[in-house]
C-alpha cells in the first residue's frame, strides 16, 4: 500500500515538474515589457509610454484591454505586432518571439482607424494581404469571397476602398485580420466609427471567433462591448496596468441595494422614506434602495396596484469599476511622486 | 525570387499607374518629344540631333520626377497612412517590404521609359523619315536612362526611410544635381590639395555620379558609346543602388512606427 502511495506521490511529483516546465500553452505572454520613448528634437528628454507589464491571455480567450484614450493601449498592440520595439522586458505569442514570422502567419490584427491602400478594390486589397500571409492561391479566392460574405461587403467587392464609408472600411479591416484563418486576432478599437447594427455586427463577429477557438484580444474604451464580450479584461491607464480580472467577478459585488421598476409615475407614500433615489421617465419609475426595504417597498406598491415591472440586485457595473480603478489612481498619484511601478496581472482581480 | 517581395512590388506597380499625376507626366514627356518635332523642323541639318537631345533629355527629365516624387513616400506615406501596421503584422521582414517597394518603382519607371522611348523614336522616324543602325545608341542612353531611374529611385527610398516627404524630395534632388556634375567635382579635387582636396575627393566618390550616365550628347552626335562604359555604369549603379538600399534597411529595420 505504501509503495502503491510513494508511486502515486512521484507521479504527481513529475506532473508537476511536466507542467513547470511545459506550461500549457497561453494565447499571449507578456513579461515586463515597457516602451519609453525619447521626444524632443534638440534636448531628449525620455517619455514613458508604457510601464512594464504582464499579462497572460489563454488561448480562446476573448480578451479585453481597456483604457481611456491615450492610456497605452495601441502602443501595446504595437509592440505585440513588431511595429516599435520594446525598451525592456518581452513577450510571446503562440509561444514564439514576436519576430518569428510562423507567429506572424497565425495571427490577424486590426489597427486603430484602419486605412487601406485605396487605389485596390476590396478584393484586390484581400487578395494582397492574402498572398503576404501565405495563403494557399487555389483556394485564396473562394477565402476572399467567404470572408466578403461574413463583413457584408460582398456587394462592393470591386469598388475602390477611396469610395468607401468609415464603417465599410472597419469591416474591410475586420475582413483582413481574419481572411487568413489565425489563430490570435488582435482588434484594435473595433467598434469605433460603427453605426449600432455594425457594432452589433462586430460584437456578433467576435463571438463567431470565440466558438471556432480563436482567442481575441481587443482593446477599446466602449465599456458596454467590453462587458458584453470579454471573458477577462485589464485596465490600463497612463501606460500602466490599475486591474486585471474576469469580468463576471469584477462585477459581481452587490451594494446591498435592489433596484425596483414599476408602471405609472405615481411613487407611493412611504417609499421615499425608505432611503430611496427616485427617478420618473415616461410612464416609469425607478427606485434605488437597501435591500432590507425591499419587501416593504413591493408591499407598498401592492396596496396602490401598481403593476411591477423589475427588482433586481444593484451590482457593479464595470463602468463602475473601470471609473473607481481610474479614480483611485488619480488620488494616488497627487499624493505621491511616480516611481517604479512594477504592474502585476498573473491573472488574478486586483483592487486598489 | 521570394514571393512576397513580388507581391510588395506588384502591389507598389499597380499603386504607381493608377495614379493620375504620372499620366500628366509622361503626357508632358511626349508633349516635349512632340515639341522636338517642331524645334528640329527650323533647325537645319541638325533635326535628328534636336531631336534626340530633346527627346531623351524630356525621359530623362520626367523620370526623374516621377521617381523622385513616388520614392519619397514609399515608406513615409504608408507609416503616415498606417497602411504599414497591416503589412509588418503578417509574415513579411522590414528588408522584403523596402526590397518590394524598389523593385515595383523601379519596375513603374523601366515600363513608362518604353512608353516614352516610342514616343522618340516615333519622333526621330517622323523627322529623319526612317530609323538606321547609329540610331542604336539612342538605345544605350535610354539603358542609361533607366540606371539613373534605379539610383534615384534607391536614393528616394533611402530617405523615405527616416525623413518626411518633403524633406527626402529635396535631399534627393539636391543629389541628382549635385551627381549630374560628379565629374567636375572629380576633376576639382585632383587640382586640390590638402584637406580640401580629400574632402572634395570624398565627396566625389560618395556622391552618385550621374554625369558618367549621361550620353545624350554623345548620342545625338552618332558617337559610339563603348561597350566598357556599359559594363562599368551597370556594375556601379548596381553597387551603389544596394548600399544605399542597404542603408535604407539598416535604418528602417530600427525604426519604431509610432
Amino acid at each position: 500500500m505504501a509503495c502503491t502511495d510513494r508511486a502515486i506521490y512521484s507521479f504527481e511529483s513529475l506532473l508537476i515538474i511536466f507542467l513547470r516546465c511545459f506550461p500549457a500553452m497561453l494565447a499571449i505572454n507578456i513579461l515586463g515589457l515597457e516602451k519609453i520613448y525619447n521626444v524632443g528634437f534638440w534636448r531628449k528628454r525620455a517619455k514613458r509610454a508604457l510601464w512594464p507589464l504582464n499579462l497572460r491571455v489563454e488561448e480562446g480567450e476573448i480578451f479585453g484591454f481597456l483604457g481611456p484614450n491615450g492610456a497605452g493601449k495601441t502602443t501595446t498592440l504595437k509592440l505585440l505586432m513588431g511595429l516599435v520595439f520594446p525598451s525592456g522586458g518581452s513577450a510571446r505569442i503562440l509561444g514564439m518571439e514576436l519576430d518569428d514570422p510562423r507567429m506572424k502567419a497565425q495571427i490577424g490584427f486590426l489597427p486603430e482607424q484602419p486605412y487601406f491602400y485605396d487605389h485596390l478594390t476590396a478584393r484586390e486589397l484581400l487578395r494582397y494581404y492574402g498572398q503576404l500571409s501565405g495563403v494557399d492561391a487555389k483556394q485564396l479566392s473562394s477565402k476572399v469571397d467567404a470572408v466578403l460574405e461574413q463583413v457584408k461587403l460582398i456587394d462592393s467587392a470591386n469598388v475602390q476602398l477611396r469610395k468607401f464609408s468609415k464603417g465599410m472600411l472597419q469591416r474591410a479591416g475586420i475582413a483582413q485580420a481574419i481572411l487568413h484563418d489565425p489563430k490570435v486576432v488582435f482588434l484594435d478599437e473595433p467598434m469605433s466609427g460603427l453605426d449600432p447594427m455594425g457594432r452589433r455586427e462586430v460584437r456578433n463577429l467576435i463571438e463567431d471567433l470565440k466558438t471556432h477557438g480563436k482567442t481575441v484580444f481587443f482593446s477599446t474604451h466602449i465599456l458596454s462591448d467590453a462587458e458584453a464580450l470579454c471573458d477577462r479584461v485589464a485596465i490600463i491607464h497612463q501606460g500602466e496596468l490599475r486591474g486585471i480580472g474576469a469580468v463576471a467577478e469584477l462585477t459581481a459585488s452587490v451594494h446591498g441595494k435592489v433596484e425596483i421598476v414599476w408602471q405609472t409615475a405615481v411613487v407611493p407614500a412611504g417609499i421615499r422614506s425608505m432611503g430611496a433615489e427616485c427617478h420618473s421617465a415616461g410612464d416609469s419609475t425607478r427606485v434605488i434602495l437597501p435591500e432590507e426595504n425591499q419587501d416593504a417597498a413591493l408591499e407598498a406598491l401592492r396596496r396602490e396596484h401598481l403593476r411591477l415591472i423589475s427588482v433586481v440586485p444593484v451590482r457593479t457595473s464595470l463602468e463602475d469599476y473601470f471609473v473607481a480603478q481610474l479614480g483611485t489612481s488619480a488620488k494616488s498619484e497627487a499624493v505621491s511622486s511616480r516611481t517604479l511601478h512594477p504592474a502585476t496581472g498573473d491573472g488574478q482581480v486586483i483592487k486598489r | 525570387m521570394n514571393a512576397r517581395i513580388l507581391h510588395i512590388a506588384t502591389n507598389t506597380f499597380r499603386e504607381a499607374v493608377r495614379d493620375r499625376v504620372l499620366y500628366n507626366l509622361i503626357a508632358f514627356a511626349l508633349l516635349m518629344s512632340a515639341a522636338a518635332v517642331l524645334v528640329g523642323q527650323i533647325s537645319i541639318h541638325i533635326e535628328k540631333l534636336v531631336v534626340i537631345n530633346l527627346g531623351l533629355t524630356a525621359v530623362s527629365l520626367f523620370g526623374i520626377v516621377i521617381a523622385v516624387f513616388i520614392g519619397i513616400g514609399l515608406v513615409s506615406k504608408e507609416i503616415d497612412k498606417r497602411t504599414l501596421y497591416t503589412v509588418l503584422s503578417r509574415p513579411v521582414r522590414r528588408w522584403e517590404f523596402i526590397a518590394g517597394k524598389f523593385l515595383g518603382l523601379a519596375g513603374t519607371l523601366v515600363v513608362n521609359t518604353f512608353f516614352m522611348a516610342i514616343g522618340v523614336f516615333a519622333a526621330l522616324a517622323y523627322v529623319s523619315h526612317h530609323l538606321e543602325s547609329a540610331d542604336l545608341g539612342v538605345l544605350v542612353a535610354l539603358y542609361f536612362i533607366v540606371l539613373q531611374f534605379v539610383m534615384i529611385t534607391a536614393l528616394a527610398l533611402l530617405f523615405s526611410s527616416f525623413s518626411t516627404p518633403i524633406f527626402s524630395a529635396i535631399f534627393a534632388f539636391w543629389l541628382f544635381v549635385i551627381g549630374s556634375f560628379a565629374q567636375d567635382l572629380r576633376n576639382f579635387a585632383a587640382m586640390a590639395h590638402g584637406i580640401t582636396r580629400f574632402l572634395a575627393t570624398a565627396a566625389a566618390y560618395l556622391v552618385p555620379n550621374f554625369s558618367a550616365l549621361n550620353v545624350i550628347s554623345q548620342v545625338a552626335h552618332g558617337e559610339p558609346v563603348p561597350h566598357r562604359l556599359i559594363l562599368l555604369n551597370t556594375t556601379y549603379v548596381l553597387v551603389y543602388s544596394a548600399a544605399v538600399l542597404s542603408g535604407a534597411v539598416l535604418i528602417f529595420e530600427r525604426r519604431n512606427l509610432k
